[in-house]
This record gives C-alpha cells, structure tokens and sequence, in this order.
C-alpha cells in the first residue's frame, strides 16, 4: 500500500513540482567530470550540478544512492514513430517529403527507447533515394501529440544515400531487377547516384537564383510582382545550399564518401553527418578536413556486400583522427540499448569510459547542432537525464527513471507495478467481447454450428 | 375510409412512382420535425415537391390527396453525408487514410468507377505528373439514375445522399443528390459541388513498391496535396495577372487538376486514429481550407473530443463500427488499443454530442435498412439519444454542408423530403410505410427489408 502510495506520487509529484533535485547520485556530466553529488532541476532545466548543491525550498527530491545519472541518450539515426513508411521510394530526389507530416506520438517503440535511457532521436527517411526526404530531431515525449514531439528550435535534416540502396541492388523495383516487369528507376549504378545528386543541385541552384532574385528586387521595394513557383523539392535543397538544413548521408564505401565530399564541395554546401560509415576509418582525415561528423554501428556489418569491410574500431579510429563520432541505432530493438553499443569502443579502440559515453550523448548533440541544448549535465541545458541503478556502460545496467524537460517519462517501479493492472483491464474486454459474440461461448447464433466454444 | 385511401395511394406509388398528384395532405400523423419540438397529431401539406405548409392546425387544401396519419409518425428524409450511390457499382466510401494492403485492397478497389475517374496508368515522377488526381470530376456530371442501389438505400430511409467520387487522392468533387428514380441525373442534383474528396491512398500499394510511381508513401501523399495546394495559389495569381493584361505575358497553362481544386469550396479528410484527426486538422489549417474529416473511429477518446472542439472542424463518423474478424485465430489477442476501439467506438457520436462538437453520422456502405437499424443501435446503446441519432443522420449533415435551409427538418418552404413509419424510426419492428423525395412518393422495395447481400466491404480496423 505505502509502496503504490509512493509510486503514486512519484509519478504525480514531477507533473505539478518545479523544482526536483536528484540526490546522492554518482553523476556522469560527460562534459565536467563525474562525481557524487547532486543535479538541481528548476522549470525543465537543469540550474545547478555539483557535489554540494543548495537544494531549494520545496523542492522533490529523487534519492539516487548507489544509482548513476548520465545526459539522455540522443540516437543519430532512427525511424521509429513514423507512420506510412519510410521510404518515399518512387523517385530519386524525394526531397519534398518530410518526415513531420508523418510522425506518430503513439507509436510504441517511442515508450521502448524511452526505457532504454533515450530522450533524443533523429528521425530519418529512408535510404531508398539519392536524395530523399527531409528529417527532424525529436525529443521522446511519450503522451504528447505529434507537434509536441518536434525537438523546438533544432535545425531540420534531409536524408542523402549513396550506394547499393539507392541503386536499388537485388530490388526488384529496378536496378539489377529491370528484367521484370516492373519498370526501373535511375540510377543503378554508384555513377548514377552521383550523377542524380549533381543533376538536383544544378535545378536547385537555378531555383535559388530566380527566388534570391525574386527576392532583391522586393527588398527594393518593388511592388506587384509574381513571385516564382514554390517547388518543394527544390526548396528543400535550396535550404542546404543556405546553410538551414542539415544533411545527414548514409554510406558505407570510402570511395563514395569521397565523391559526396566532393559534390558537396563543388556545390558549397556541407555534409553534417556521415550515417553508417562503415568504410570511414579509411578516409577519416579526408572527412575531418570537411568537418562533417560520422554516426555508425560498433559492431554490425556484412549484411550486404557493402558493408564487408566493415572493423569494430571504426569508431574509435575516426575519434581519434579528430572526426566527431556518435554511435546509431537505425533499429527500434538496438536503439534500446545504446548505453552498451557504446561501451564496445572501449573494448575495440579504448576509448575511456567518458569517451565511450559521449558516443551516445554529447557527439550526437553537437552533430545535430542541438549541443547547447542537450548532450551533457551542465547548468542551463535541459534536464534530460537517465538515472541508471548500475554503471550505465555496464551489461547490467537498467534504466530506474528517465526525465525529459525535468519530467519523468519513464519509471521503473511504475511500469512494473502497473502492469497488473493494465493486464486487468485487458482481460476484462476480451471477455466482455467473448460474451457479446454469439459462436464465440455466447448466445449461440450465426457462428453456432461451429462447434467449440474456445 | 380513411385506410383504403391509405392503402389506394400505396397502390399508386407502386405502380407508378412518379406519377404523384400535385398535392398530398398527411393528417393526424405525429409529425417529427427535428428543428423544434414534434408534433403529436397534425397535418404535412406537400406541394410542388415542397412543405407547404405543417401544424397541429393546418387546413387541408381541396385538391390534396389525404394520406391517414394515425399511427404514423412523418421524419424528414435521412441524408448520408458519405456515400457513392448514383455513381454506378462504385465501392462505399472507405475512411482510408494510410493505406490498406491486400484483400482490403482489392475490395476497395471498385471494378467500375465514373469512366473519368480512372487513375492515370502512367507511372507518376513526381507532383507535376498529378497523379491519381480527378480533381475536376463532378459527380453531378456522372450521376447514373439506374443505380440499383438508390431505391435500396431510400427504401432505407435515405433521400439524400452527399455523393462524392472517391479514387485517388484528389478524387473530385462531391454532389448532394436527392435520390429520385429514373430522372434525368440533372434532376437529382441539390447541391452541384460540395467539396473536394481526398483520401490518402492512392488506390494502389503502399511502400514505394509496387512500380506505382509516386507517391508511394504517405509522406509522399501529403507533400503531394501541400504542393497541389501551393501550385494553386500560384496558378491562380498567374491567371488573374493575365486576364488583367495578357500583353507581353507569357500565356499560363491551362491545369484542370489546379481547376477542380479551386473550385472546392471544401476539403474531405479522412482519420480514424486520435493521430490522424490531429495531423489531418493541422494541415488543413496550414492549407487554409474549410475541413470535413470523415472516419472517427477514435472519436471516442477524451483527447479526440478535445482535438475536435478546438479546430471547430465537422466530423462525419462511420457508422461501420470496427468488429472483431469473425475467422480470426482465438489464440490471437488484439492489442488494447484495438480491444478498446471495438467496445468504445460507438459511444463517439454520444460523447461529440455532450462535447458540442458538430458530428454526423455516414452509412459507410451500408445500404440494408436492417444494418443501418443496427449500427445506429449501438450508438443508441451506447449513449446516445433517438433525438441525437435521427439529428445527426438529417439535420447535422444538412448544416455541414450548408443546405438546413432547404434539407434536414420538416419546416415550410424546404424541400419535402419525408420518410413516413409505422414505429418509431431505428426501431428493429419498425416499418417504412412511405418514403417522400422531392414531393414524389416511394414505397419500400419489397426485397429491401429481409436479407439483401449486406454490407461486403473493408473490414473496420484495417486500416493503419
């Protein structure tokens, strides 16, 4: 009873409290250093983090004895709570889709990863396009609606893909499958999909140049113009060339990461993050000097011919060649546990545990340009925290309580005191559906003669 | 007397239909006006297809034929705010919103559609190829006076039905049709244009697969109708800088899909889920376009209520109320989320009701008169009042769509649009004595009460 009673206010308490204060945790900044100590949250923010804090008057505190506080988790690259696919696959440049317009608040893979310690995700399109859709970093606010998702302020992405996705390699749709009847779609080849990049950054550019010129000529005050079509295709791509939209490309081959750094070279827009990169290792000088980041898998690989060369110390080498590095999930079930697809690195490569742990929080931020924001336990950034019971970068390790904005989104002891409860409430209508159903154990009726009532 | 001339006139509708004197007098009926309080014995003066005149004091004009009202109880004529009938052996109009695969598909698919309606073969590249567009159909243009099911679903109860073409994802434009038999199309049309149908499946296979062409997914679906949208506008500066002056201006391209867009005065979205209603009422605001959503599965959750009420927006509910398959697995168990859709999903039109939020109800291709008692049965059971009930299937639609000054109540000067019973109406005993469509007089089709082939579409909860 006093135990419900507890778990009842522990999951009333953080709706209507301001002011929390996690205490007697071993916090892990990631950012300043670990200690034991406190972390103080006032209106969504973390205000103070030390081993002496001054805790507020009326303040709710979170005892976390023995338990380990690290920055939420923000994963690079997922596709969960999307709904209508992921893929607009019918064209090559899908650049005028977004993944917004689509985004389901009740998918429950969202509430998944929230257990898993992640509070942060970057939802991708697909990897079906040269170009494809454009993308958005969300926060896992389970029991929001669809807006209340969207991570506010964050600059949005768009999807590249290079390689045998795009060119649709052993897809029936095109590429090596022409032969049926279903009609192939350009490119097929790795020349193709170079050929297709360059081909929408020629129209883009020219769309930039009728709009900037649209533009000038009202900045000058002149009046009763008709200004140029919208094309959201191109718009899209006008925003990257503008510097206002982030390009998050998927890659394995070395040799085809060198070619998008070039494109994007010779088109003077910049690539921000390298997604999969398994080949990176190899050209990781050529991807520092770009600046643009490398999001990967610590040890998954040879699932196709791409990605046979694939090393587990990928992720260190880059690291220490100066690139930016964050570990992806690109799965619903992996993204559920990232705190151990991390500490893989120390294993391969020897990354410090802190080294490791950024992987998954403070990398990601800076990759997604939200690292004044989120990634790490520093005075004035959200208060988006896991609390973990055991050394988050250990097997052991489970999540006890995940706060997103100083809100508790998920807690342990209410999801596994509350299971009976929903199991309850389930049974109640299955039975109450198998009484109403004649045929089914019912009244009898038109399903009768079937037999057993099971 | 009195009964044979009942029976006389019943007679003489058989026989021919339309045929219907210059004037009828229903006396002593109880009359059901929905727009104010029914009234328990009085006289209905139908003239010229018009109410001429109704009251507990009305006197009866001497050319009238008498219809004996005791015992009878006079409605206005059901409206369904939803439908495909008059357009030929078209598929019901199916809350589709993101896609069915499989045998859903295919029975969504309606072997013949109006023969403009046709979804282009080619594969579609991009926004501009306008795919699975007919913007610019009207059903009032492809009315088929010798569907078969109008005189199924008036022998229902209907006399109105909101028909809109329903393929692809601009499909066209709806018509309110008043469902008179073997008339010229022209002479059941109410309301020549309504709105735009939209559904969000292109009519094919989702995914990207399938060779359909864009869009494959429904992302794509939606960029697709925001870039129509924005097509338009331009489209429309562009026209009106030319007609102003052409000289020196390049001629704009004539684009019928841009046309019908412009000529809808409103747009009809589907949703079914609490995510759906949400996104749907947000990009309709971002369009700027007055909003229907039809579907309403999950209307019944408070934050669907909430989300409903803050946009203002209609919703048209389908009365398909989703069932657990009747050849499923046993050891299969649903998820709560569907387990609770099926045990709460009529109480919907109840809590809208409470709610203020405008509903109506939409027979989703029901057509038999023993269905549509059912379905309105269970909303019935679940909360709702007959009053409610019989409003949101006469008056409420009329004021969706803007016509309760000419359809939806019996008050003078409308449109006499009646259905006469012996019973209260939606009661399972209850029997349709006589249906009135524009002042012409309708008997129930003599096979329309018992058995009929029944509903034999979608299964509800397909779709997601």
């Amino acid at each position: 009873m006093t135990k419900l009673l507890l778990a009842a206010l522990a999951a009333l308490a953080p709706l209507c409290a301001e002011t929390i204060v996690i205490q007697n945790a071993n916090v892990m900044t990631v950012t300043k250093g670990t200690f034991k100590g406190s972390v103080v949250i006032k209106d969504g923010k973390i205000i103070e983090a030390g081993e002496k804090v001054t805790v507020p008057e009326g303040a709710t505190k979170i005892d976390a004895s023995n338990q380990y506080v690290i920055p939420g988790i923000i994963d690079c690259h997922s596709h969960i709570a999307v709904d209508g696919g992921v893929n607009e696959g019918s064209v090559s440049v899908s650049s005028m889709v977004n993944i917004r317009d689509v985004l389901n608040p009740e998918d429950i893979a969202i509430y998944r990863a929230l257990a898993g310690g992640v509070t942060t995700a970057n939802i991708l399109h697909g990897s079906a396009n040269p170009i494809g859709g454009c993308t958005l970093p969300i926060k896992l606010r389970w029991g929001k609606d669809a807006e209340g998702l969207v991570f506010e302020g964050a600059t949005p992405g768009i999807k590249f893909a290079l390689g045998e996705n795009p060119k649709r390699a052993g897809n029936p749709q095109g590429g090596r499958g022409a032969g049926t009847a279903v009609q192939a779609r350009y490119p097929a080849t790795r020349m193709g999909v170079e050929d297709v990049i360059r081909e929408a950054f020629n129209e883009a550019k020219a769309y930039k140049a009728e709009w900037d010129a649209y533009d000038a000529k009202v900045a000058r005050g002149e009046h009763g113009l008709i200004p140029p079509r919208v094309d959201l295709k191109l718009q899209a791509l006008k925003e990257v060339l503008e510097g206002k939209r982030f390009v998050h490309a998927h890659c394995y081959r070395s040799d085809e990461i060198l070619m998008l750094l070039r494109v994007a070279d010779d088109y003077g827009f910049k690539i921000r993050t390298l997604q999969h990169v398994l080949e990176g290792y190899k050209v990781a000088n050529e991807i520092a000097a770009h600046g643009a980041g490398a999001s990967t898998f610590s040890d998954w690989w040879s699932y196709k011919v791409e990605a046979f060369d694939a090393i587990p110390y990928n992720t260190a080498l880059m690291a220490k060649r100066g690139i930016i590095v964050s570990v992806n999930s690109d799965d619903a079930e992996l993204m559920r546990h990232l705190n151990t697809e991390a500490a893989k690195a120390m294993k391969y490569g020897g990354l410090t545990e802190n080294e490791a742990l950024a992987l998954v929080t403070i990398n990601p931020a800076k990759q997604l340009g939200i690292e004044n924001r989120v990634g790490s336990i520093e005075t004035g950034k959200d208060a988006d925290l896991v609390i973990y019971d055991k050394p988050p970068l250990s097997d052991y390790a489970k999540v006890q309580k995940v706060l997103i904005d100083g809100k508790v989104y998920f807690d342990r002891d209410n999801e596994v005191s509350g299971r009976a409860a929903k199991q309850a409430e389930k049974q109640k209508l299955i039975d109450k559906e198998k009484q109403s159903q004649p045929g089914r154990g019912g009244r009898g009726g038109r399903g009768g003669q079937g037999g057993q009532a099971q | 007397m009195s009964r044979k001339l009942v029976t006389g006139l019943l007679l003489l509708c058989a026989a021919a239909a339309a045929e219907s004197p210059t004037a009828v007098a229903i006396v002593n009926a109880k009359i059901v006006r929905v727009s104010g309080p029914p009234i328990a014995k009085g006289t209905l003066v139908v003239r010229n297809g018009l109410i001429e005149a109704v009251g507990e004091n009305v006197s009866v004009p001497a050319d009238a034929w008498v219809v004996a009202g005791e015992g009878l109880t006079v409605y206005p004529g059901l409206i369904d705010p939803l439908s495909t009938v008059g357009l030929g052996s078209a598929a019901p109009a199916a809350a589709t919103t993101a896609g069915r695969g499989g045998r859903g598909a295919a029975q969504a698919t309606p072997t013949q559609a109006a023969p403009s309606a046709a979804a282009p073969t080619e594969r579609a590249r991009g926004p501009e190829d306008r795919p699975a567009t007919t913007s610019w159909v009207l059903a009032a243009d492809e009315l088929q006076p010798n569907d078969r099911r109008i005189d199924t679903v008036r022998s229902a109860g209907f006399t109105t039905t909101a028909t809109f073409p329903n393929r692809g994802i601009f499909a066209g434009q709806g018509s309110l049709i008043d469902l008179v038999s073997g008339e010229k199309g022209g002479d059941m049309v109410v309301v020549p244009s309504l709105g735009q149908y939209i559904s969000l499946s292109r009519g094919g296979g989702f995914g990207g697969g399938g060779g359909g062409g864009f869009p494959g997914a429904l992302m794509g679906v939606i960029a697709y109708i925001r870039q129509i949208y924005l097509d338009a506008a331009h489209y429309q500066l562009v026209k009106d800088a030319y007609a102003k002056d052409p000289r020196g201006m390049e001629r704009p391209a004539y684009d019928r899909a841009l046309e019908g867009v412009i000529a809808s005065k409103r747009i009809l979205f589907p949703a079914n889920r609490l995510v759906e209603m949400d996104r749907m009422l947000r990009f309709a605001a971002e369009l700027k376009q007055p909003v229907v959503l039809y579907g309403g599965r999950e209307a019944y959750r408070p934050e669907a209520v909430e989300v409903l009420k803050k946009a203002g927006a209609p919703v048209l509910i389908s009365m398909r109320w989703p069932e657990a398959p009747r050849d499923a697995n046993p050891d299969d168990v649903d998820s709560m989320r569907v387990l609770e859709q099926r045990e709460k999903a009529p109480g919907a039109p109840a809590l809208l009701g409470k709610a203020g939020v405008r509903f109506a109800l939409y027979t989703d291709g029901l057509e038999q008169p023993r269905d549509i008692q059912r379905a309105v049965k269970k909303a019935i059971d679940a909360g709702l009042s007959r009053d409610e009930a019989l409003r949101a299937l006469t008056l409420s639609p009329a004021e969706i769509y803007g016509v309760a000054d000419r359809l939806g109540s019996i008050d003078k000067g409308k449109i006499a649009n009646l259905v006469i019973t012996k019973g209260e109406i939606f009661d399972d005993r209850t029997t349709i004595q006589m249906i009135f469509v524009d002042g012409k007089t309708y008997t129930p089709a003599a096979d329309a009460t018992g058995g009929g082939r029944g509903a034999a579409t979608n299964e509800p909860g397909e779709n997601q």
